[in-house]
């Protein structure tokens, strides 16, 4: 079982993200099950969404507390909440950021896990026009770990969004080459 | 043919109500249930489902407006949470009296105070002797499932009662995950068009809700306990038909690994799930532990729990309420199994432990200390601990 | 059909429906009453105003058009002789021997 555990602001999507990845994930004929953090959610607020995926059935139904996937929709996150906490030995990290993942890791102080990272505001502003970056960060954790397919994940980014499905598409298709992971 | 879909459980049960072509929806938006009502204004608005929503004002009178529209005839739903099942209360005994078959989804929710929108399971608790069949799911995919036989049920002629299906706020209602979906044309064979045994008719006039005096007050409450204490062989039927159709075997007492166990956890709703991880980790050590899942509430599965719990492998049950029943049994399920038990030669001890409280998440150590204070009752052979009335709060910050 | 008065639980109507409209008719409230109305005919208007207050539904009209109160039903209240735009009501002592 994976457990990825998605840092955002309200507003920016991060339970959109959580629950794209699911359905793609069941979509495969896996098991999976996407939550936000339970309660009231403000616009600018930090909030957690999470995913998990297995190939058996899930039978936990609590939060996620030990991850083996952060996900960093907005980087001033980084600083305001302790995004690694509980991230698992080994464990990987997808920021979004312009600095590169190198860098990253004693930052954070986690010489022990894989970090991915990818500007995924310019590529939101460049191709939606908007910061939000929760499909753009579905590129970058698929370049960095194949969880899904790219095609059905696809399928499910046009469906959210049937009025910009193309530039979400691209967008998405650009965080994926853009993804630098170490 | 059934599509596995990945669908909030939510829209799961709101699709529910759809599929079982519901005339009236009325109901009042409260956390967690909300997503629920949403979905059904939403497919009332775009015409995908032919039904009067009717917007009210507060939860008194969607349950009000759910009764009226039922005893007029009407195949109805309704869905709420915790402080909006309160204000319901006073209808709620309404609607079992006049033997309205109302289907409620409850999302179940914490009461007050402090406020908290998370859950457990005191808002049902609250209703336990409301006279409504009640029903626990501990995942989306029995959510779905029991919302439609939920209207099998109560709609049956040897029934006509209101029926309630608990699913745990936030841990289902907001959770996307796998659920089989049946075709329309699938639940419609399934649900045939409601066919009242009474209804309001200005052709044929009837009188329902008079007045019941001292010397009819007492028939009609016999009456009626009657009726949903044998709403059990129904019950059972449908849940015979529903696996003859689609496999899935519902049970009104469900176990696992009971069969040689020793020890025993019994639970309701979503945590029976994790409940059963812990028994996997416990049965890896060696230790021959079970988990029973009370999912009939009410009418209260007295035989099948008897069978399960009473002349066999089983020393030690320990029940996990999900509420506090203050100054009193420490908890509702506790108070009833033992009930159930009390005249048996040959039954378990029985300790209860609370915990889940206000949506305090319980982790996989906890379920397993629940495991250990069975194994402590055991040891000492003290039925309940040491304080028997003291209520044991696993998860507890002392 | 009249209902039995104590009905066993089993011959209840279903969920304490009353089947029958207006079986309100088998109840009797005449005898509630110690003042009786008494229409003056020669004064009525056969205006109807008394058939419209009574709270019991007991005016009935007659073939010539006046308005009489059963008596098997009516409570005494006075309201139909306190509202007769005519006066022709008068409430009388009822005597019951």
């Amino acid at each position: 079982m994976v457990e990825i555990r998605f840092h955002g602001r309200g507003g920016q999507g991060a339970v959109t993200s959580a629950e794209l990845l699911a359905q793609a994930a069941i979509k495969e004929g896996k098991y999976a099950q996407a939550f936000p953090a339970f309660g009231a959610e403000r616009r600018g607020a930090p909030v957690l969404a999470f995913t998990r995926i297995s190939d058996e059935v899930i039978k936990l139904r609590i939060g996620i507390y030990q991850p083996d996937v952060v996900i960093v929709l907005d980087p001033s996150l980084v600083k305001a909440v302790p995004v690694v906490a509980g991230l698992k030995e080994g464990g990987l990290v997808v920021l979004n950021s312009k600095k590169g993942p190198g860098d990253w890791k004693k930052d954070l102080g986690r010489e022990d896990v894989m970090v991915a990272s990818v500007d995924a505001t310019s590529i939101a502003m460049e191709e939606l026009g908007v910061p939000i970056t929760n499909v753009v960060m579905l590129g970058a954790l698929l370049k960095a770990k194949p969880l899904v397919n790219l095609e059905p994940l696809e399928g499910f980014i046009a469906q959210r969004f049937p009025r910009i499905a193309g530039k979400e598409i691209k967008a998405f298709r650009r965080a994926y080459q853009e993804t630098r992971v170490e | 043919m059934a599509k596995r879909t990945g669908i909030e459980v939510s829209i799961a049960i709101a699709e529910a109500a759809r599929q079982a072509d519901v005339d009236v929806v009325s109901a009042y938006p409260i956390t967690p249930q909300t997503h629920i009502v949403e979905h059904l204004a939403q497919l009332v608005a775009d015409g995908d489902l032919d039904a009067n929503y009717i917007t009210v004002e507060s939860e008194h009178t969607a349950m009000s407006a759910c009764v009226g529209a039922s005893a007029a005839g009407a195949r109805v739903f309704t869905s709420t949470s915790s402080q909006g099942l309160a204000l319901m209360n006073e209808i709620v005994y309404l609607a079992s009296s006049l033997r309205t078959p109302v289907v409620m989804a409850l999302a179940n929710r914490a009461l007050s105070g402090p406020i908290s929108i998370w859950n457990d399971h005191s808002d049902v608790m609250n209703e336990r002797d409301t006279g409504w069949i009640c029903i626990f799911a501990n995942n989306g995919q029995e959510a779905y499932d029991l919302t439609l036989m939920a209207f099998r049920i109560g709609e049956d002629k040897r029934v006509m009662l209101p029926v309630m299906i608990n699913f745990d706020g936030f841990i289902l209602t907001h959770v996307i995950e796998p659920i089989y979906m049946f075709d329309d044309d699938e639940i419609a064979d399934f649900i045939p068009p409601y066919e009242p045994v009474i209804y309001l008719d200005t052709d044929n006039p009837i009188t329902m809700g008079p007045v019941g005096v001292p010397d009819i007050y007492t028939e009609a409450k016999k009456q009626q306990e009657v009726a949903i204490r044998e709403s059990r062989s129904v019950i059972d039927e449908v849940f015979d038909e529903f696996a003859g159709r689609y496999g899935r075997r519902y049970r009104a007492v469900e176990t696992y690994k009971a069969e040689d166990a020793e020890i025993v956890l019994l639970a309701q709703g979503s945590v029976i799930e994790a409940a059963e991880a812990a028994v996997d980790v416990l049965r890896d050590q060696g230790k021959k532990v079970g988990a029973v899942e009370l999912r009939l509430w009410r009418p209260f599965p007295f035989d099948d729990l008897r069978e399960v719990l009473c002349g066999t492998s089983i020393k030690q049950v320990v029940v996990l309420d999900r509420c506090i029943s203050f100054g009193g049994p420490i908890g509702p399920v506790l108070s009833e199994v033992r009930s159930a038990l009390y005249l048996e030669k040959d039954k378990p001890m029985v300790v209860g432990v609370v915990a889940g409280l206000g949506g305090r998440d319980i982790h996989l150590e906890e379920y397993i200390e629940m495991f250990r204070i069975g194994e402590e009752c055991l040891r000492t052979g003290k039925d309940a601990g040491e304080e028997p009335e003291l209520v044991k709060i696993v998860g507890l910050r002392e | 059909m009249k209902l039995k008065e104590k009905p066993t639980w089993r011959e209840l109507p279903f969920a304490c429906c009353i089947p029958e409209p207006g079986n309100s008719v088998y109840y009797k409230t005449g005898d509630w009453k110690t003042l009786k109305p008494v229409v003056d005919k020669t004064k009525c208007i056969k205006c109807g105003t008394c058939w419209i207050f009574c709270p019991e539904y007991a005016y009935e009209e007659d073939e010539y058009g006046y308005f009489e109160s059963n008596l098997e039903y009516c409570k005494g209240c006075g309201i139909c002789a306190r509202e007769c735009p005519a006066q022709c009501i008068t409430m009388e002592e009822e005597v019951v021997e």
